[in-house]
């Protein structure tokens, strides 16, 4: 087990490493005019002078040595435009902290309401009319189909304008806090119900359950300890791609409800062209998505030893 | 060859002789007998084995169209599409980028929807009815480019990763870093680098599109690779191309066109966000994601809702339609679901 953390913990640092020197130098395109906050009225020398001072006239390979070593002494450069001169780690700081509530609140809303809603689902397949499982799989249907930029605006619409809920977050008010949430969690609340829905209709077909039922185990238990539990281990592999999403889904979210966090900054920082603002947003997602998956794998071998004890991936 | 033929006719010829004269006796003996006759025997019907009339493309369509959901939306997606690609043809259009003036020479900006404009107009003046039909277009041709690019790469890289032993080390570890880079920062990224336009996007969403589709063939070659058959045509010196285009590919045309169904709707709404982030389409290039981008900073304004409502209704109706055929045709493919 141990052995197969420290391996794949091995591997994801080697894809970090790559992604990020792709990514880096991809940066480099990046238009120059994002460098400067007065870009229109200096002349042609002092653009050069700047350029020069920020070593973007360097070869590539001396610029990423140089970013590795700031990196390894946590500096993430200043910002140009955005708050002129300002530190980067000192805007992140600020903005870390309501990121990660609003992450936390609506991951763990996702997973009680997918949940709740895959298992109604799954129960609903076996009775009469099926209300649940038709009600459940337009949802997810929607939710699946439109894309996610397009219901963010429907929920932001039809809360606001019908239902009375401040249109923009206001940290004072608490009421403000529901539509950002339930748009973030809306879309991982299908996927998990949706693929709860179709393990646990899949384990109840299975023949220990009718072993189960033949024992003469309450259908209740059944349920509850047998077809949900093994229902369970697929799902904990959905788990990484789900945080993701919602970290994706922040950078809209976000900035569609002016709340000041790390996706609102990356969209504003596109907008008013933060070069270094946006290089060091870009990394820190890139990061973060990196280590989700991590996580991911390693959920998944806590969850199913065999995974671990497996000699090699992809045999054939 | 002929002697045999000959030599079966005169079989037959024989037999039914017999067979006759058997008939002529028993006609005679009971009356139950005239309710059976003897059937004639012919040497090429004694030749015929059963056979099976399952076609796995009558059996895919015939589960298809079963499925009455999945029949209701194929027709309004076809209408939808006709209509989108027609309606400039149409007498009485009018043109997306013009700008309407009133009699007093100003320009008829939000107008609500009325018998001249269908839809209303938008802010400075322009027909909302034409410019979402041409927005659908700039969609849809988003959509379609990037499922194309995406079922090619996607094809290509995950026949050479499946078939080839050599390759596979290689595929497997450039799969294994580019799949680890969101799609939606790559998008920015290219977005914010490269001039705004429909082929930017286009580009930057078939950079890394082309994995999911790359990894599911490969997975599926290595399963079938090395069957019997594949193994028998191996054994009789076919090339590995005809292999791969007549024993492998055909087998996977369903999935591939299920992942080129999903992949359209993922490229619409991949313009509506990046449009949103302000590095999209500019405004003279109608799209419905910045139609949308122009409703939704008009929804608080309860009379000019309908520029925000519209071209909603018009994507949801669209990507949904792309999402229930696409899944619907993936469960009619499956020959599982072929019997009844």
């Amino acid at each position: 087990m141990a052995k197969y953390i420290l391996k794949r913990v091995l591997r994801a640092s080697v894809t970090l490493f790559i992604i990020i020197t792709i990514l880096f130098s991809l940066l480099r395109l990046m238009p120059i005019e994002g460098y400067f906050d007065n870009f229109d009225k200096v002349s042609s020398t002092e653009i050069q002078v700047k350029l020069n001072s920020l070593g973007l006239n360097d070869p590539l390979p001396k610029q990423l040595g140089r970013f590795y070593n700031q990196l390894l002494h946590g500096d993430l450069g200043t910002s140009n435009i955005y708050r002129r001169g300002v530190s980067i780690n000192t805007i992140i700081a600020e903005k870390i902290p309501i990121s990660v509530k609003f992450g936390l609140i609506s991951f763990a809303l996702s997973l009680v309401m997918g949940l709740a809603l895959g298992i109604w689902m799954a129960y609903s397949t076996r009775t009469r009319f099926k209300i649940g499982d038709r009600l459940g799989t337009v949802l997810i249907v929607v939710v699946q189909a439109v894309p996610a930029a397009v219901y963010h605006i429907v929920i932001q619409f039809v809360g606001s304008q019908y239902a009375g809920i401040p249109m923009l977050f206001d940290e004072a008010r608490p009421i403000s806090y529901l539509l950002p949430i339930l748009s973030l969690s809306i879309g991982n609340t299908a996927y998990y119900a949706m693929w709860l829905r179709r393990y646990m209709v899949d384990e109840a077909n299975k023949d220990y359950v009718l072993l189960a039922r033949a024992k003469g185990v309450p259908s209740g238990a059944i349920s509850r300890r047998h077809i949900f539990r093994n229902a369970m281990v697929p799902l904990v592999q959905y788990i990484p791609g789900s945080i993701l999403s919602t970290l994706m889904g922040s950078l809209y979210v976000e900035s569609l409800y002016s709340i000041p966090g790390m996706g609102g900054l990356l969209v504003t920082a596109i907008k008013r062209q933060d070069n270094t603002l946006v290089q060091a947003l870009v990394l820190i997602y890139a990061v973060v998505s990196i280590l989700g998956l991590l996580f991911g794998d390693i959920m998944m071998a806590v969850v199913d030893p065999r995974i671990s004890l497996a000699k090699k991936e992809g045999s054939r | 060859m002929s002697f045999f033929k000959k030599s079966a006719d005169m079989l037959g010829d024989k037999l039914n002789e017999k067979l006759a004269q058997d008939l002529d006796e028993s006609a005679v003996l009971n009356d139950e007998a005239l309710a059976f006759s003897f059937a004639e025997f012919h040497p090429e019907a004694a030749e015929r084995g059963g056979y099976s009339n399952y076609s796995y493309w009558r059996a895919t369509l015939r589960a298809f169209f079963r499925n009455k959901t999945a029949v209701f939306f194929l027709c309004l997606m076809a209408v939808t599409l006709l209509f989108t690609f027609v309606q400039p043809l149409l007498p009485g259009q009018k043109d997306p980028l013009e700008v309407h003036y009133g009699e007093w020479g100003l320009p008829l900006n939000n107008v609500p929807p009325n018998g001249e404009f269908w839809f209303g107009t938008n802010s400075i003046g322009q027909d909302l009815w034409s410019r979402i039909w041409a927005g659908t277009r700039t969609s849809l041709f988003i959509g379609f480019s990037v499922a194309v690019v995406e079922a090619v790469l996607g094809i290509l890289a995950g026949v050479l990763w499946g078939y080839v032993r050599k390759l596979d080390f290689f595929f497997t570890e450039l799969y294994n870093v580019l799949d680890n880079i969101p799609q939606t920062l790559l998008l920015i990224l290219i977005s914010y680098i490269m001039r705004p336009g429909v082929s930017t996007i286009i580009f930057a969403l078939s950079l890394t599109g082309w994995l999911g589709m790359a990894r599911f063939i490969r997975n599926q070659i290595i399963i079938i690779r090395d069957r019997d058959y594949n193994l028998a045509s191996r054994c009789l010196g076919v090339p590995t191309r005809r292999v791969i285009f007549r024993n492998l590919l055909p087998y996977l045309v369903s999935v591939i066109t299920m992942r080129m169904a999903l992949a359209i709707p993922g490229a619409i709404g991949s313009e509506v966000f990046v449009t949103y982030i302000g590095i999209g389409l500019p405004v003279s290039i109608p799209s419905l994601g910045n139609l949308i981008q122009t409703g939704r900073s008009l929804m608080q304004m309860a009379v000019l809702r309908y520029q925000l409502i519209f071209p909603v209704a018009v994507l949801a109706v669209i990507t949904i339609s792309f999402y229930i055929i696409g899944n619907s045709f993936a469960d009619a493919a499956d020959p599982k679901n072929h019997v009844n």
